[in-house]
């Protein structure tokens, strides 16, 4: 049976990977690929890099920190922050990245999604989607949720799945950081009216919130960053409890 | 060990190349007809989409080498669906080594198929060491349904071929070299064939 996905995520600021991490058995707390390596050895099901780095460089240290990756790492892996062209997606591919994730880039200029989708495949273009509720709708935002538009959280991923993405991940800015679980409601909606995976986003807190999620939500995977990182949910564990709620994940 | 690892512009192939390496042996890329000839492995990767992966392969002319030759040769995702006689993706004619047309999952299962599955019926020395329902990584929208060449299956909304095998050609839908120390067994095992 196709097991739900447990996905760690890495912010990545030139090279290097950003939040404090608390791995006391870290050679080096700041370099992404021990950090993968190390995610993967935990049971963890795919892994996300976020590139935040706003440098002239950040394309080419991005590029290699991708190679060093797959040199290392035996799980897939998705790429994301900044990427606007199929040029960007070219590199990042050949250099072993197994999926890409595209968001403002993609609100900006929508046929980038096809232009993606057709040259590379829709299996390995993941269209990030920020949003949060303005009085009770769910509006897309832009720049890790600083700048509102008009578009609508529904409208738009139907949108992005008609025009070839082969999976959505979803951040609620109402529950990001709040540690007080997914935004279930809206994950639910998208997983039922869309037919490609949805990844939920935003709010983990405890191994009750991942439960919640798959069950509630309706989710196929589900990302999270401080608590892993800090090692509040350990991952085996978590794949011990949703297995508890008859939840198929990878053990 | 001489291992070739099919380069006709088809995606993600320093994945498999890493892959191959963190087990200890080397691989080179080519689409050097007597280069891959010459080889002890033959690995034929590919991901993307079948008509334009089938329209490069056409172009550097391994269509019509790549039935033809005689030591093991590995297809893995869109580079097994090649190895099949047609796909519905682009409506594309494939390399007829499998005799099985490959098909889209229908609409009552989320498409693409993405993440890690079960790998069942195992009848083959590539699956060595490997257990009945170990999990292996899959990302596709089209599958091979069972048929006499199928040497592992896996389920999702339907039975389909996971691994087909005939001759020297063998062929998986999913990605070994992604697939954590399941997928490193079963590469192991392909090169010690």
């Amino acid at each position: 049976m196709l097991t739900k996905r447990i996905i760690p995520c890495l912010d990545i600021k030139n090279g290097r990977t950003v939040k404090g991490v608390n791995f006391v058995d870290l050679r080096d707390a700041g370099d992404p690929v021990e950090l993968a390596d190390i995610y993967s050895k935990a049971g963890a099901d795919e892994l996300v890099f976020l590139d935040i780095s706003a440098t002239e460089e950040r394309r080419k240290t991005l590029a290699n920190l991708v190679l060093r990756v797959a040199e290392k790492v035996n799980i897939p892996f998705t790429v994301g922050g900044g990427i606007s062209s199929v040029e960007d997606v070219d590199i990042l591919l050949q250099n072993g990245a197994d999926k890409i994730s595209v968001n403002s880039s993609a609100v900006k200029n929508p046929q980038l999604i096809n232009d993606l989708a057709s040259k590379f495949g829709s299996q390995c273009i993941t269209v990030a989607i920020d949003a949060k509720q303005i009085d009770g709708a769910w509006k897309v935002h832009l720049v890790g949720g600083k700048v509102p538009t008009e578009l609508d959280l529904f409208e738009w991923a139907k949108e992005v799945e008609q025009r070839g993405a082969g999976e959505i991940l979803f951040t609620s800015m109402d529950h990001d950081g709040t540690k007080d679980g997914f935004a279930n409601e809206a994950l639910a909606k998208l997983s039922t009216e869309l037919n490609i995976p949805i990844i939920a986003s935003g709010g983990a807190g405890n191994k009750t919130h991942f439960v919640d999620t798959f069950i509630e939500g309706k989710a196929d995977a589900a990302l999270a960053a401080s608590v892993f990182h800090f090692k509040e949910i350990e991952i085996k564990e978590l794949k011990k409890e949703l297995k508890d709620h008859k939840i198929p994940v990878r053990l | 060990m001489n291992i070739v690892i099919v380069n006709y512009g088809a995606g993600n192939i320093q994945s498999i190349k890493f892959a191959i390496q963190r087990l200890g042996f080397k691989a080179v890329l080519s689409n050097d007809p007597e280069e891959i000839k010459a080889a002890d492995k033959v690995i034929f990767p590919g991901v993307g989409e079948a008509s334009s992966a089938m329209k490069k392969l056409k172009e550097s002319g391994l269509d019509t080498l790549i039935p033809t030759l005689k030591q093991p040769v590995l297809g893995i995702c869109l580079g097994m669906q090649l190895m099949c006689n047609s796909t519905e993706e682009g409506e594309t004619q494939g390399l007829g080594i499998f005799d099985v047309d490959v098909l889209r999952f229908n609409s009552d299962v989320k498409v693409p198929q993405i993440g890690w599955n079960q790998i069942e019926s195992l009848q083959s020395e590539l699956f060595n060491d490997v257990r009945e329902s170990d999990y292996i990584y899959l990302v596709h929208s089209y599958y091979a349904p069972v048929t006499a060449d199928t040497v592992a299956t896996t389920n999702y909304g339907v039975t389909y071929s996971t691994a087909l095998h005939k001759n020297n050609f063998y062929g998986t839908q999913f990605h070994p070299e992604k697939s954590s120390e399941v997928g490193e067994q079963i590469l192991k095992n392909f090169l010690a064939l």
